[in-house]
């Protein structure tokens, strides 16, 4: 009963997932939207495999996110004006960034591990910050855009084509989700369940737990840089809040309020998350006051997340 | 040959000595009991020999290599495995994920991204053969955690089982278990110790089940050793006597 559920989720998502570019404006919508939701939700299902698999809370993915963008925009518009190319660049200084901070992090836990990964994170957003030369600086970096890929037999026009750029950035969301639950589902995965339940257990058992963990966040980064890089495409813009703190507590935010314990969990908190983002912000400044509400509700009645509380309600 | 060799050891925290220059020789197959009162750091010996804490002095030998400062993990791989005194499971899995994990590390999966048909079958097998030998065949699918305490326990020596130790050590397996549960693994342990030949080091209160189980018995008081030797021994040792059993009985 449960794996039917989870099969019929599963081709609920892609169903909606799929079609979305054509209901979005029926709704009132459009279809920048859906890509935008789909880019956050790859970064907050990113973050899932360390938060919610591994239980381990990071508090600066954003940085890595942001270097996914930054590399992505500076290689357009410094070295070679190819998006593929790009975006394999902006996912390559992500990884390589936090493979190199993992060992330095990973014998951390709890808030401690939390405070070291938002001090990093922020020695990204100075560097961009102040680095006006290269990066803009506070204005963000400007006068380069996304350009269309070139398959050889077909171009395929995302700079002009909304929806070509939704279904380029779809097909990468499912390559990645793809890899993302077979890799939790194989016997690594389940070493990371093991450190999330009972780290003395784990280790006991003969999992090198630092390790797994570091291995944990290169993969989480990976994954979260990769949605980075999408963003300044869909954008055509990165700034330095792509880096900063609150970037890495929205993700986490959106996590938790889809649910952090499921696999579509932080795709459903990002889909609100944005949406309500988008509407409310058009309406009021204090739109973050809003979403705060939301949040607090949830994890006040709802600990499992929006996912959680549809699973408890299928079930009973 | 010795299997396990520990050479004077000494554990200090601060200004507290919680084991005293304690040696210990374990042989292949053997069945060894360590007995004492409330805090004369039968814990802290076992921490010492897992690898959960180093000790201040003296060194540890397994297979007559010294494992003295070497990380947990690493003594597992080695073949020792261990169970708590308060039971360390991974409640929110079902009884079959908390034993396959230990049986894909057994086998050397821990960082395999997939299975092959062959391996997923083998793995398969044992985990039900566990299943079996520790009576939870019928809970395979139930959540750990809303098993009863000797389940958990049983799941927890398991899953220190599925690591195909050399050397499994067993911090009170009775601890807080009604009669029946305390003879279930009192049975368990036994089987494991004749059938398999398994060496088993472990801290138990119950002295029937000591007596009923052990090769040999150690006596730790405040840290140190008091006496060792055979049940027999032990049971006429006057020391022993003095400072633990009679104030049991």
């Amino acid at each position: 009963m449960d794996r039917l559920n989870a099969r019929a989720g599963d081709i609920a998502v892609w169903l909606l997932l799929l079609t979305a570019p054509f209901w979005l404006p029926r709704v009132g919508s459009y279809v920048e939207l859906g890509t935008h939701v789909v880019i956050i939700a790859l970064a907050a299902m990113a973050l899932n495999v360390l938060l919610g698999y591994t239980g381990v809370l990071s508090f600066g993915h954003a940085a890595y996110f942001g270097l996914g963008a930054y590399g992505t925009a500076l290689t357009i518009k410094y070295i070679y004006p190819s998006t593929p190319l790009a975006l394999l660049a902006g996912i390559a200084i992500g990884t390589i960034a936090a493979a190199a901070i993992g060992p330095l992090i990973a014998r951390l836990r709890g808030v401690y591990f939390a405070m070291c990964t938002i001090a990093f994170g922020q020695v990204f957003y100075y560097i961009a910050f102040q680095w006006s030369s290269v990066t803009g600086g506070d204005d963000g970096l400007t006068a380069w855009h996304r350009m269309p890929i070139d398959l050889g037999f077909a171009e395929l026009d995302i700079l002009n084509d909304n929806k070509a750029f939704y279904y380029a950035a779809l097909a990468v969301f499912a390559a990645c989700t793809a890899a993302m639950a077979f890799l939790l589902r194989s016997p690594f995965g389940r070493t990371l369940l093991a450190i999330r339940e009972n780290e003395r257990r784990a280790r006991f058992l003969g999992i090198p737990v630092d390790r797994h963990i570091w291995m944990s966040w290169v993969i989480s980064c990976f994954f979260v840089s990769v949605a980075g890089g999408l963003f300044a495409l869909l954008n055509d813009f990165v700034d330095p809040r792509a880096l900063r703190w609150d970037q890495s507590g929205e993700f986490v935010i959106m996590a938790v309020l889809g649910g952090m314990r499921s696999f579509w969990g932080p795709l459903i908190g990002a889909a609100v998350f944005v949406v309500l983002q988008d509407y409310l912000s058009s309406a009021t400044e204090n739109w973050m006051s809003f979403i705060g509400l939301v949040f607090v509700l949830v994890v006040l009645f709802f600990p499992r997340g929006v996912l959680g509380l549809i699973r408890r309600r299928l079930a009973s | 040959m010795t299997l396990l060799r520990v050479e004077n050891v000494s554990k200090q925290f601060g200004s507290l000595i919680a084991v005293k220059d304690v040696s210990m020789v374990v042989e292949p197959g053997e069945l060894r009991a360590v007995i004492g009162p409330n805090g004369a750091g039968k814990t802290t010996f076992f921490n010492l020999i897992s690898g959960f804490l180093t000790p201040t002095g003296g060194r540890i030998l397994f297979d007559n290599d010294d494992i003295t400062q070497m990380l947990p993990a690493r003594r597992v791989w080695r073949g020792i495995a261990r169970t708590f005194q308060i039971t360390e499971v991974f409640p929110e899995l079902t009884v079959r994920e908390n034993l396959r994990i230990p049986v894909e590390v057994a086998s050397g999966f821990r960082l395999s991204p997939w299975l092959s048909r062959a391996d997923e079958a083998a793995i398969r097998a044992r985990v039900d053969e566990l299943l079996e030998m520790g009576s939870l065949a019928g809970k395979a699918g139930r959540l750990v955690g809303e098993l009863s305490h000797g389940d958990q326990r049983s799941t927890e020596i398991m899953m220190a089982l599925a690591l195909r130790p050399r050397l499994l050590l067993l911090d009170e397996p009775t601890a807080g278990m009604g009669d029946q549960e305390t003879y279930d693994i009192t049975q368990l342990i036994r089987r494991l110790h004749k059938d398999q030949k398994l060496s088993i080091v472990l801290i138990e209160h119950d002295m029937r089940v000591v007596f009923h189980l052990a090769d040999k018995i150690m006596v730790l008081a405040e840290g140190a050793m008091l006496a060792e030797g055979t049940p027999q021994e032990i049971a006429a040792n006057e020391a022993v006597q003095s400072a633990y059993l009679g104030k049991a009985a």
